[in-house]
């Protein structure tokens, strides 16, 4: 007997590991639950060791590029000394596009305008697995995330909580394999399952052939899977032919595609109506602006509620040019005076006349004098 | 013939008179696999293209090779396995039981071959990549019910890429090592 159990021991030893783990496994399939403890442990011990490597990481990062916009700024002022005017206008127009394509600013301007209570969070680092699409975030149980929330970001859905923990949660994206959501298309109102592929292309399925859609149509949730709430963004899709039995439809997934460091979890999702336009960040065709009334040396700004921040800047600029009597681009007499008071905004529709008397009192003042105080404030300029 | 047959026989193979057991002290077992780990769970979110280097399972693989003991083998793999599956979204039990049949074997096999052929630990490592993947597929199917897609050839691509890694990080790890 113990002949056997010595020649066998290495054997016995696997058979009762591996039955021992087997057990494990089936305990928790057969309980649907997690063996929390050792995961909260696992997950807490790593925690701060991923925050401390991120913030490193990211400290450094922004004090590169806080190095290389200096050296933009550096070269910025040179080109303004030469072309004071025109660089100021393009500052500020850029200083516009900067902010608002700041992916925080972003992040937080979505979090205020969308209807649903979210909560912001920093991706930390990937689970452990071999092409793993799942991502930790440094929010949990103490911020309120719940096993089964969204995750978006502005441009669209990222995928979903799969595990929560005090202080971190799991989120499985959308390129998963395991991963489903329910969809709809915007133009068609075709419905189907988003599906993830294991690599960067996701496709929906379980559409007929029968169906109509075509390529570069826009799919949103459709709030079916009681976890992203309807009208959010998916993507659009990429490939559209007739399969076997069903519609193969491949869909670049709209919400990773700025990269995946700050996202929202939503705590309490609204559901909202599928937009019937096209999203605002897809490229819109826009007319060439009719042709100028007057023989003027440049185009007149736009005005009235469509304008956009550059318009109202530019316009600002040329009233005070107005104002001043000055013509830009002939340079001496030094700088204008960009903080002087305007007189108030003209009426929509009444541009033209409040433009050419202010014309008109420009010439009877003398350059360097300030006009008369405003009773009204001054066009807000670029705030956003 | 008969010596030549013999010599390559040796260098591939290996004599049981000549095969060394070498030991490790815990401390660095620990370390080094919490370092795979680790390496796993933060590097890929800045080089993707690094998510698919199995680091665990290589120094699963490593260990279990130069340990020359089964019974070691099942005990890195189990531990390194439910270790990488408490950071996993995964039931616990998955990446354990995969890699405890992987230690198992590379320690078996290590008492036939000699280990520290490069060409051998290239073979090996490719081996056993293949067979972790494949297992994992296989478990995945039948205790989990997922249905998860198995890439034959991207399968084999991974296992490749790992195994061409493994080869210069067993070199490194060999230094760790203390003969008995």
């Amino acid at each position: 007997m113990d002949l056997l159990l010595q020649r066998y021991r290495n054997v016995a030893v696997l058979l009762a590991v591996i039955v021992a783990q087997l057990m494990l496994l089936a305990y928790q399939v057969k309980s649907n639950g997690e063996v929390r403890l050792i995961r909260i442990w696992a997950v807490s011990a790593v925690t701060p060791l991923a925050r401390a490597i991120e913030a490193g990481r990211s400290s450094s990062a922004h004090f590169i590029s806080d190095y290389f916009v200096l050296l933009d700024v550096r070269e910025e002022n040179k080109r303004m000394k030469t072309d004071l005017d025109r660089v100021q206008m393009e500052n500020q127009y850029l200083r516009t596009e900067l902010s608002t394509a700041d992916r925080a600013k972003s992040l937080a301007i979505f979090q205020q305008t969308s209807p649903s209570k979210t909560i912001a969070a920093h991706v930390i680092g990937n689970t452990t697995g071999m092409g793993a699409k799942v991502v930790i975030v440094d929010r949990g149980t103490a911020s309120g995330v719940e096993k089964g929330m969204a995750v978006i970001t502005p441009d669209g859905i990222v995928g979903k909580v799969t595990s929560s923990f005090p202080t971190a949660s799991y989120v499985l994206l959308v390129t998963d394999q395991t991963f489903a959501a329910g969809v709809i298309s915007q133009k068609s109102r075709v419905r189907g399952t988003l599906k993830g592929q294991g690599n960067s292309t996701v496709i929906v399925d379980y559409v007929q052939n029968e169906e109509k859609l075509e390529p570069g149509e826009w799919f949103y949730t459709s709030g079916d899977d009681r976890i992203f709430p309807k009208g959010l963004p998916v993507g659009h899709a990429t490939v559209v032919r007739p399969g076997k039995s069903r519609k193969e439809i491949f869909v670049a997934p709209s919400g990773m595609r700025n990269g995946l460091e700050e996202v929202l979890i939503v705590v309490d999702g609204v559901h909202t109506e599928i937009p019937e336009a096209p999203l605002a960040s897809q490229p819109v065709h826009m007319q060439d602006p009719p042709a100028a009334e007057t023989s003027t040396d440049a185009a007149p700004a736009q005005t009235g509620p469509q304008a956009t921040d550059a318009d109202r800047l530019l316009d600002r600029y040329r009233r005070i040019g107005a104002v001043e009597g000055r013509t830009y681009g002939e340079g001496g007499g030094g700088g204008p005076n960009f903080n002087i008071t305007l007189p108030a905004d003209p009426p929509p529709g009444a541009e033209k006349t409040e433009s050419s008397s202010t014309n008109e009192k420009a010439k009877e003042q003398r350059p360097g004098q300030q006009p008369k105080p405003s009773s009204q404030p001054a066009p807000a300029g670029t705030a956003r | 013939m008969g010596d030549l047959h013999s010599g390559l026989r040796e260098d591939f193979i290996g004599s049981p008179s000549k095969i060394g057991v070498y030991r490790y002290h815990s401390a660095t077992i620990a370390a080094v696999a919490l370092a795979a780990i680790l390496f796993q769970v933060y590097v890929p979110r800045f080089l993707a293209q690094l998510s698919y280097l199995e680091l665990p399972l290589l120094i699963t693989v490593y260990f279990s090779l130069m340990r020359r003991s089964p019974m070691a083998g099942v005990a890195y793999g189990s531990l390194i396995g439910l270790a990488q599956d408490s950071l996993s979204h995964n039931p616990l039990g998955m990446f354990g039981i995969v890699k405890t049949l992987v230690g198992y074997f590379a320690a078996s096999a290590s008492l036939r071959f000699n280990v520290e052929n490069h060409g051998i630990r290239l073979v090996i490592s490719l081996f056993f990549c293949f067979f972790h993947q494949f297992l994992y597929w296989v478990l995945s199917r039948a205790l989990l019910g997922e249905e998860l897609d198995l890439n034959i050839a991207t399968t084999i691509v991974v296992s490749v890429l790992n195994a061409l890694v493994a080869v210069p990080l067993f070199r490194v790890l060999d230094k760790l090592k203390v003969p008995v």
